[in-house]
């Protein structure tokens, strides 16, 4: 039994897989209507979400499969002071297969020692989300067909951004790959990224405050939203909130096959006006969420 | 100043002066029946000063935390009055209930009951992280 709870967890061939088999989703939807009949899915949410709840249940939907689950800490028995461990030993006995997401860093490791059941971390505080990567692998592979040779620009919270951290992680895998890290000082990436992903496997990366400075070098631009929730002092929040807002004016340098990202939800940092550019695939993205957790789902349950 | 020498146990020299109290508490000593003692500011030839710990009994003591806590240690096992073996701890690679995480943000934070596991990530900067939330750990 496999679980997914970091995306190290996953090699490159079998994320390659994935994507494949996301692809033909896409391409042939009736032929995996029925695949997951009879299978259900348990989504636990001990922290708010909308999208990554709802695309699992849907992609669990789409596959012929029924859903279970809470969506607020309140709304289970972590409330009256059940542990994790003990929570999953409890709903394996109700599901085929278990998504959770956990303010604590760490939770869903915990499940995956105990449960009976895959284990999907579809989120750990600040610490890893990789079924969000898998996203971004999609689109990236559907929007610039490669996951080498890119010169990737993340912008926004590096810090805190769990997304940032697994995408960081997935990308430095292939060959051929330059980061450009956009923060303010106070949300640099870790040192821990950099000594151990980055430096580690000697992957080209540029630290800067200045979001246009190299705009006209990015084939992917990855914004991401400053989390108010990752934060323990309101003031440092309200101050680096609108640090960055993308633009038309900002995007005036960059290609023209840019592709610009963000895992959502969006706050300030892109400006609406940025929707209708034809290099806006943030709401694609959340498209192709659904059909790789489609695909996790079946990889998971080793479904064919 | 003499301390008996021991017939079957171990002596864990070299240890850095005045760590020696910190290293009995983190192998439990304090829980044995035996005899152990603890000699502060021993003459060195090599560094002046040195702390010692002799343990009077062969125990089956897990000595991989000292590697952790002072690479530099000398452990001297020894039976019938004589030293049958002697080495530096090497690091561990995992440590269990040694060092807490004390990441806010970390599972181990709200459940007292879990483990704390911490594993050797870069050998050559001697840095552990948590299993649960991968942030480094310190003593």
């Amino acid at each position: 039994m496999k679980h997914l709870i970091d995306i190290k967890d996953l090699s490159t061939d079998e994320i390659s897989q994935l994507i494949d088999v996301a692809k033909d989703i896409i391409a042939n939807k009736e032929k995996y209507a029925k695949k997951c009949e009879g299978k259900k899915l348990a989504t636990l949410f001990y922290e708010p979400s909308t999208r990554t709840r709802l695309s699992f249940e849907a992609a669990m939907m789409e596959l012929g499969g029924n859903v279970l689950g809470f969506s607020s800490a309140n709304s289970s028995s972590a409330s009256k002071g059940e542990s994790v461990a003990d929570t999953v030993r409890v709903i394996g006995g109700y599901a085929d297969i278990i998504a959770m997401r956990h303010p604590k860093e760490g939770a869903p490791f915990v499940a995956a020692m105990k449960s009976e059941v895959p284990i999907i971390n579809a989120g750990d505080g600040g610490h890893n989300h990789p079924t969000q990567t898998l996203t971004d692998l999609l689109t990236i592979q559907c929007e610039k067909h490669r996951l080498s040779d890119l010169t990737i620009g993340i912008c926004g919270d590096l810090k805190f951004g769990r997304t940032v951290h697994s995408l960081i992680t997935a990308m430095s895998r292939y060959t051929n790959i330059k980061f450009v890290l956009i923060s303010p000082n106070e949300l640099k990436i870790p040192d821990y990224v950099k000594t151990d992903i980055l430096e580690k496997n000697q992957i080209e990366y540029i630290e800067t405050n200045d979001i246009e400075e190299y705009m006209s070098e990015l084939d992917i631009l990855y914004m991401t939203r400053v989390q108010q929730e990752r934060f323990f002092n309101e003031d440092d929040y309200i101050r680096l909130k609108d640090y960055y807002i993308l633009n038309k004016e900002k995007l005036e340098k960059a290609k023209k096959d840019l592709c610009i990202m963000h895992p959502l939800p969006r706050v300030n940092e892109i400006a609406v006006e940025v929707d209708d550019d034809p290099r806006a695939c943030y709401f694609k993205q959340a498209k192709y969420g659904k059909f790789i957790r489609m695909a996790l789902i079946l990889k998971l349950l080793e479904i064919q | 100043m003499n301390i008996d020498s021991i017939k079957n146990g171990y002596v864990i020299d070299h240890i850095e002066p005045g760590e020696s109290f910190e290293i009995y508490n983190y192998l439990n000593l304090g829980d044995l029946d035996t005899s152990v003692a603890i000699i502060k500011n021993a003459k060195s030839n090599k560094t002046g000063k040195k702390d010692i710990i002799k343990i009077d009994e062969n125990l089956d003591i897990n000595l991989d935390i000292l590697g952790y806590l002072d690479p530099k240690i000398t452990v001297n096992k020894i039976k019938d009055g004589k030293i049958i073996e002697k080495f530096h701890p090497e690091l561990p690679e995992k440590l269990i209930n040694i060092v807490k995480c004390k990441n806010p943000r970390c599972i181990t934070s709200i459940e007292q009951e879990l483990p704390h596991i911490c594993e050797l990530t870069d050998k050559e900067h001697v840095v552990y992280r948590c299993k649960y939330c991968e942030e480094q750990v310190n003593r």
